[in-house]
């Protein structure tokens, strides 16, 4: 059979999440179809289609999905589910709202946020905040599963997958899209971005994280935080890097007055290289990090930020 | 309205698990554990929903072996009004728990739900959301607010993008995030209180409900370890660094 992909996309734009996911689907089981259910969505499905590997798209246009809310996509994907021994999507938090309703209504577990494809019913997965991982294996039947993209390469472009319109399915219609209140941001996503800087409790105030923006800036970086920095009302709970957050892997991670909790480490301990500015030098964080710097923080990040000027970083 | 919130005994937020040498699994010998740190603000919501007029009773599930008692002694001791424990010494995946929430949901007939968004021990994230699929029910998941209306709720949710708000109709199911509120510490004379209140217990098979794994867990391993690094002297030294790295 096949698998299916649930494409990650705000209708205009299909994010790097679905190609990562179709890598982990296609070791799952070949061939990989995409589903890219929204509104006015046909450049996404057209995005879609040029994934390598990708052997049929999906299109589910409908103002039903504008929102890609569960209890329609639920309904959606329990539509097609027969045709495919495995469902994925990526473990964003639109893929982790909706994929446990699709497992439970087809009466199977949900295996969430896998690390690595060990063979196609054998997953690796982290528990307990990342301090251990669990290496299950599913029963035979369809597998459902959520993907931490941070794990994956990204499937290169380069496909031509036919596009298939299918019908939107109906459903109880009890709940609707009632808002948002989403941050903008010119900077690259914090889940894919090469470089993260991220700030905690140390910054002390909302004015104050503002000092690591022009750093972000130079490094064409993401600005993550920790749970603290969020809960204080410093950035918004989009920014949290963690177990209960945001997990990121970037060549370069730069903590700025954060400790070092294990819930924070649960989100960015598998970047390549970490940096850790902290004035405590029995920090935990110190413990990851490759390279430290002990001291005041607004005294150093000032100073690295002219040095990035000095060496050029605009 | 009744108000139905399961809560889970976990191992304490604070303490650095170990994994046993075996692989079978991490040590919870004489390991401190508490309830799930989303369930405490699942408890929270529910009692101010009472404490507003909203709810008129607030039950408590647990999962678990005998001691998971305990735990929902600590939510009736934060105004639950009693408890359910649905006792089992085995483990319990998330699609059979949800399974039996379903069952106690069909008996006792609450017209809200609310769930943590994640247990942090499985970290699965999966429970809330296959009750309210196995119920038909409507979700607001990772919820940040709440505004309860009649016949339906308001619920703004910690998303990817930021906030977004879905509007649901009663009953449904909502699972907690971090901001949604900060739980009380139980005060003596309410933990006093909390231990006449009653808790009723049952099994799965009372229920129904078929509990046997259907996952095979193969083997708990060590995450791979990062070795800490090195203090550097400064600025200069570090970005000289970072860039022999090739990261910037
Ligand atoms: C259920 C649950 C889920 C959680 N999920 C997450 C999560 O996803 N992500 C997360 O991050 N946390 C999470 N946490 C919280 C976590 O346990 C920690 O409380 C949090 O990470 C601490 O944030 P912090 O390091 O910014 O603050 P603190 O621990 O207070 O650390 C502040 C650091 O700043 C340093 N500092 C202060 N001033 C300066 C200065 N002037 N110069 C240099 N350094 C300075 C201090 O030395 C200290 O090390 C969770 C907790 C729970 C219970």
């Amino acid at each position: 059979m096949a698998s299916l992909v649930i494409a990650e996309h705000d209708n205009a734009a299909l994010k790097d999440a679905t190609h990562k996911t179709v890598t982990a689907a296609a070791q799952v089981s070949s061939p990989v179809h995409i589903l890219v259910a929204g509104e006015n969505c046909a450049t996404v499905a057209e995005a879609a289609a040029r994934i390598a590997g990708v052997e049929n798209v999906l299109l589910a246009d409908a103002p039903s999905y504008a929102r890609q809310l569960a209890e329609p996509m639920e309904a959606l994907l329990l539509s097609v589910a027969g045709q495919y021994d495995a469902i994925l999507a990526p473990a964003t938090t639109t893929g982790k709202n909706i994929l446990p309703r699709v497992a439970a209504r087809l009466d199977v577990g949900q295996i969430s946020e896998i690390l690595k494809v060990v063979s196609p019913d054998t997953f690796e997965r982290p528990i307990y905040a990342g301090n251990a991982i669990e290496t299950l294996q599913a029963p035979a039947g369809k597998k459902i599963i959520t993907v931490r993209t941070t794990a994956f390469v990204a499937a290169a472009e380069g496909g031509s997958a036919t596009i298939e319109k299918i019908a939107a399915a109906s459903d109880a219609g009890n709940s609707k899209f009632a808002g948002e209140a989403l941050s903008k941001s010119e900077r690259p996503e914090l889940t894919s971005a090469k470089v993260v800087i991220s700030g905690g409790r140390g910054l002390g105030s909302a004015e104050n994280f503002k000092l690591l923006d022009s750093i972000a800036d130079k490094l064409h970086a993401a600005v993550g935080a920790s749970r603290a920095a969020v809960d204080a009302g410093y950035v918004p709970n989009d920014y949290q890097v963690g177990q209960t957050g945001k997990a990121v892997a970037p060549d370069l991670y730069i903590a700025v007055g954060i400790s070092g909790a294990i819930q924070h480490l649960a989100g960015m301990k598998d970047s390549r290289k970490i940096v850790a500015i902290n004035k405590d030098e029995d920090a935990p964080i110190f413990q990851v990090a490759d390279y430290g710097l002990v001291g005041d923080l607004f005294k150093i990040i000032p100073e690295l930020d002219e040095e990035l000027s000095k060496r050029g970083y605009k | 309205m009744k108000v139905l919130v399961p809560v889970k005994r976990v191992i304490d937020y604070n303490v650095k698990v170990r994994v046993k040498t075996d692989q079978s699994g991490v040590d919870l010998a004489n390991v401190k554990m508490s309830m799930n740190p989303f369930d405490e603000i699942a408890v929270e919501e529910a009692v101010r929903l009472k404490e507003k007029g909203k709810a008129t009773e607030v039950v408590i599930v647990s999962i678990g072996p005998q001691q998971a008692s305990e735990t929902i002694r600590t939510a009736l001791a934060m105004g639950g009004d009693r408890g359910i424990l649905v006792k089992t010494d085995q483990m319990v995946e998330p699609l059979a728990v949800a399974k039996i929430l379903k069952a106690i949901v069909d008996a006792e007939q609450p017209g809200f739900v609310i769930t943590g968004k994640q247990a942090i021990d499985d970290d699965a994230n999966q429970v809330g959301q296959m009750l309210a699929a196995l119920l038909g029910w409507p979700q607001g998941t990772f919820a940040h607010s709440l505004e309860l209306a009649d016949g339906s709720a308001k619920i703004t949710r910690e998303i990817d993008g930021g906030l977004q708000t879905v509007e649901v109709k009663l009953p449904a199911v909502m699972t907690t995030d971090l901001r949604l509120n900060d739980p009380r510490y139980a005060s003596l004379p309410n933990i006093m209180k909390a231990k006449k209140k009653p808790i009723e217990e049952k099994s799965p098979a009372d229920l129904g409900v078929d509990i046997a794994p259907r996952f095979k867990v193969l083997k708990i391993s060590e995450p791979p370890k990062r070795s800490g690094g090195v203090k550097v002297s400064g600025v200069p030294e570090l970005l000289d660094k970072l860039k022999a790295d090739g990261v910037i």
